[in-house]
């Protein structure tokens, strides 16, 4: 090298400090102009938006917060803003009850709903968190046979003689299980039950009404129901009944049983096909000419039964998907294993297949839930009917916004907390690495 | 070891082996699940019969042919009060049909630009369309439309406010589209002679953008130069038939609305009720379109626009020709599912008397005629035909967008 030889006028020795980046390059001046002004698309972009959201908030939110709480009628409402322009609260605050129970639910009975309301979260919490006791779940299975006696009131014979029936089937199926073949000894237990819940079950709930009816509440029509409580009712049996209905028509579409097959291609096309509401009306009005003339089936009853078998179709398609999505090695590896078909769907295919589809299930319960609201057109009265109502009413005739705004975030805050629990669940059954 | 296997049985057949033996038992479980099905049918048809048998009626569609004696506000196809029940079913069908089109075509692209955007690199672009999705996503669709209908009645003025020498409202872009609380007016256009002439030109300039299409992929493929194609496409679909058009001096006019004594005469009118079924199941519709192509887009690896990069290509080519082929075969097949809740879900004109399929056939002609059973049987095999028709066809289409493995 030929500069080997020449001095070296200067060696830094020691290393310089760390020095702070620059200014522009750290903290809040770079996240802005990385995320809000990297080009001179984005700047426009962020410039409108920001505009459309200056304009939109300055409108919204002194109607918002400068509405009036404390009214009795939109006059005394208008009265009290003398001409400011803001919400007017008041009716929700003097509403609320019709919004939440509906016009003809007795107020002395309310207390009915709010022990109903919690102990639903109490139930659905175990089947939510895996965390909680297992011991919960027997509340859980006990809930629908409470839910009943505490919104219809009577005497809580009823529901525990129908509660008796499915453990008379169990004991059944195990006894007959001694003799015959799974299958044979299933059919055994369901004819039990039939047998107890149509002939023997009826005539001892009778007799026992009528000499001891135990804790018996004030009976309440279904036509009495409404509200959000009839919105929940309909929401969550339809939500309960419908997965499992969902399951076995998609188990029925992917088998092998060409007859089975097709009748449940057959359901569930016809019940994706046509709109809720064609259903519902069906249900109000034609499901007479389908029954034997004496049979009377409660208008609540029907909705929920259109409602569960409209979206068990939806939900036997969501499966289907998880089903599809499966390896089919795990089914080899399942017949591999010695299972048969009912062992290998429960131990191995189901599980894997429902934790696939568990967005598309969790959507189909909020689709669900926000289509409680169609009874509305068939003259349940549900929220909106409430609203409606209220808004028929000379104190509170010409409100709006004020009813539809609160209906709305009701069903906001329920729909929007299903689909958070579902992100959650589905980030904690996650097995793959990412 | 002698092997567990029982040696096959020679003395016949067992009553047992319906149950237990695998070659059979689907058989049995066939037979079982048919006779149980008959009998509910049967069982639900013995009931129809004895039930019309004591009302005195009888299954007919005889009143289809009778005169419907109702009149329907909007309509596409000629219709008065004299025609028959059959057409007024028509109208409705029609009236279903042209919400539901231009409510998915309306809703595509709110939900495209929307799940782009919140992909978008700009913070505040992107939670705002989250805003959206999730407002719009966890709230009944019904109080939407009952809002949207709400907003349109009570905010738009009125038609009064359009006349006076100061008036208080303005029509738009012109004085060619009246927006106000009873209904909004555009142009209608004005067929004169010679118009003929100029739609069959643009039918055949569509024909052309076809075949150009056609013939640039194939001349791609050949030699692997890009033409400007959308813009080449853009001058076929507009120059020949507006050349047409001034050649033959201008035969298609505009019939503008105008003002005239209480309300807008001429144009075409568009009901509120249709415009607020329309926008409010296009806004709803769109943010699950929105979340639908977000997640399109997002299942493509990144090492797919990585490699793309590696080869060269420009940036704005990568999203046509390598994302989003890839993606829409993950977007497609519940985009179709979107179009079909969103046919479903425009039966719900009952929240503002927009007069659709439902509120004809399964409304005022069912409620005239007192036919229930028909009426209710023929409308959900209508919607069933609607419904699986648009399922094959995006069926057809998804097929065709699909991997071609070899």
């Amino acid at each position: 090298m030929s500069n080997q030889n020449t001095t070296i006028a200067f060696v830094r020795d020691n290393m310089l400090d760390q020095q702070p980046a620059p200014r522009g390059q750290v903290g809040m001046s770079k996240w802005i102009r990385d995320n809000l002004f990297s080009n001179w698309l984005n700047t426009a972009l962020t410039l409108v938006s920001i505009v459309l959201i200056y304009s939109l908030l300055r409108g919204a939110l002194p109607w918002i917060f400068g509405g009036v709480w404390d009214a009795n009628s939109l006059q005394e409402c208008r009265e009290i803003l003398s001409g400011r322009h803001a919400a007017c609260w008041g009716v929700i605050n003097e509403r609320w009850q019709q919004i939440f129970y509906g016009t003809f639910f007795p107020s002395s009975e309310y207390w009915r709903t709010h022990i109903a309301f919690v102990l639903l979260i109490i139930a659905v919490l175990p089947v939510l968190f895996d965390a909680l006791p297992r011991k919960l779940l027997w509340l859980t299975a006990a809930y629908p046979f409470l839910m009943v006696w505490l919104i219809w009131g009577g005497s809580l014979w009823g529901p525990l003689s129908i509660a008796m029936g499915f453990v008379v089937a169990y004991f059944a199926t195990i006894g007959a299980g001694r003799y015959m073949g799974s299958g044979l000894s299933t059919l055994v237990g369901v004819a039990i039950a039939l047998l107890w819940w149509f002939l023997i079950g009826p005539a001892i709930v009778g007799v026992l009404n009528d000499t001891v009816p135990l804790f018996a509440l004030r009976e309440i029509q279904s036509r009495e129901l409404g509200g959000f409580v009839i919105s929940m009712i309909i929401g969550v049996s339809g939500i309960a009944l419908s997965l499992p209905i969902g399951i076995v028509l998609a188990l029925g579409r992917q088998s092998d049983l060409p007859l089975v097959k097709a009748m449940c291609i057959g359901f569930i096309e016809f019940f994706r096909g046509v709109p809720l509401i064609t259903l519902l009306f069906t249900a109000s009005l034609l499901l007479n000419y389908f029954l034997p003339p004496d049979v009377v089936f409660d208008l609540t009853l029907r909705v929920i039964v259109m409602v569960t078998l409209f979206s068990s179709a939806y939900m036997a398609e969501v499966i289907r998907g998880g089903l599809a999505a499966l390896p089919k090695g795990q089914y080899e590896a399942a017949d591999a294993l010695g299972l048969d078909y009912w062992q290998a769907q429960r131990l191995i295919i189901m599980p894997q297949a429902l934790k696939i589809s568990i967005p598309g299930i969790v959507n189909t319960f909020i689709g669900l839930f926000k289509d409680t609201t169609l009874v509305f057109f068939i003259g349940i009265f549900d929220m909106l009917a409430a609203a409606q109502a209220i808004r028929a009413n000379s104190a509170w005739n010409g409100i709006t916004w004020e009813l539809y705004i609160f209906i709305g975030l009701i069903f906001w805050v329920c729909c929007f907390s299903m689909s958070r629990y579902s992100q959650w669940l589905e980030r904690k059954l996650r097995t793959d690495h990412h | 070891m002698t092997t567990m296997i029982d040696p096959p049985k020679a003395d016949g057949f067992h009553i047992s082996q319906l149950l237990y033996d695998t070659r059979y038992r689907s058989i049995t479980i066939q037979v079982i699940a048919f006779i149980a099905f008959m009998f509910i049918a049967l069982f639900l048809v013995m009931n129809v019969k004895s039930n019309l048998a004591s009302l005195g009626k009888e299954i007919d569609f005889g009143f289809l042919k009778n005169p419907a004696n109702y009149d329907i506000k909007q309509r596409l196809i000629e219709y008065d009060s004299t025609s028959s029940n059959f057409r007024a079913a028509m109208v409705g069908l029609l009236n279903t049909l042209f919400v539901a089109f231009l409510g998915c075509i309306l809703a595509t692209i709110i939900g495209v630009t929307a799940g782009v955007l919140r992909l978008s690199k700009n913070w505040l672009i992107a939670k705002i369309m989250t805003v959206y999705v999730e407002t719009f996503r966890n709230i009944p669709v019904v109080i939407w439309i009952i809002a949207t209908m709400a907003v349109l009645t009570e905010t738009l003025p009125q038609p009064k406010s359009f006349r006076g020498e100061n008036p208080d409202a303005s029509m738009w872009l012109w004085d060619s589209i009246a927006v106000t609380g009873r209904g909004t007016y555009i142009p209608s256009p004005d067929w004169g002679a010679g118009s003929a002439f100029v739609v069959i030109t643009f039918l055949l300039s569509l024909l052309g953008i076809w075949a150009f299409g056609r013939w640039a992929k194939r001349r791609f493929e050949a030699t692997g130069q890009i033409l400007p194609n959308f813009w080449i496409k853009i001058a076929i679909f507009f120059v020949p038939s507006l050349l047409v058009f001034f050649i033959l001096g201008r035969p298609i006019g505009l019939n503008f609305p105008v003002l005239t004594g209480f309300n807008f005469k001429g144009g075409f009118e568009l009901s509120n009720s249709f415009l607020a079924l329309w926008l409010a199941l296009s806004v709803y519709t769109g943010s699950f379109i929105a979340e639908i192509v977000r997640s399109g887009i997002l299942a493509i690896s990144k090492g797919q626009s990585e490699a793309a990069a590696a080869l060269g290509i420009r940036p704005s080519r990568t999203m046509n020709l390598v994302i989003l082929p890839q993606a829409l075969r993950v977007i497609i097949p519940p985009l179709i599912s979107q179009f079909l809740n969103l046919t479903k879900n425009s039966s719900l004109a009952l929240a503002v008397g927009y007069q659709d399929l439902r509120a004809t056939l399964g409304g005022t002609t069912m409620n005239n005629t007192g036919r229930e059973l028909e009426s209710m049987l023929l409308m959900m095999l209508i919607y069933l035909i609607v419904s699986l028709v648009i399922s094959t066809g995006m069926n057809v289409y998804n097929k065709s967008m699909k991997l071609k493995e070899r």
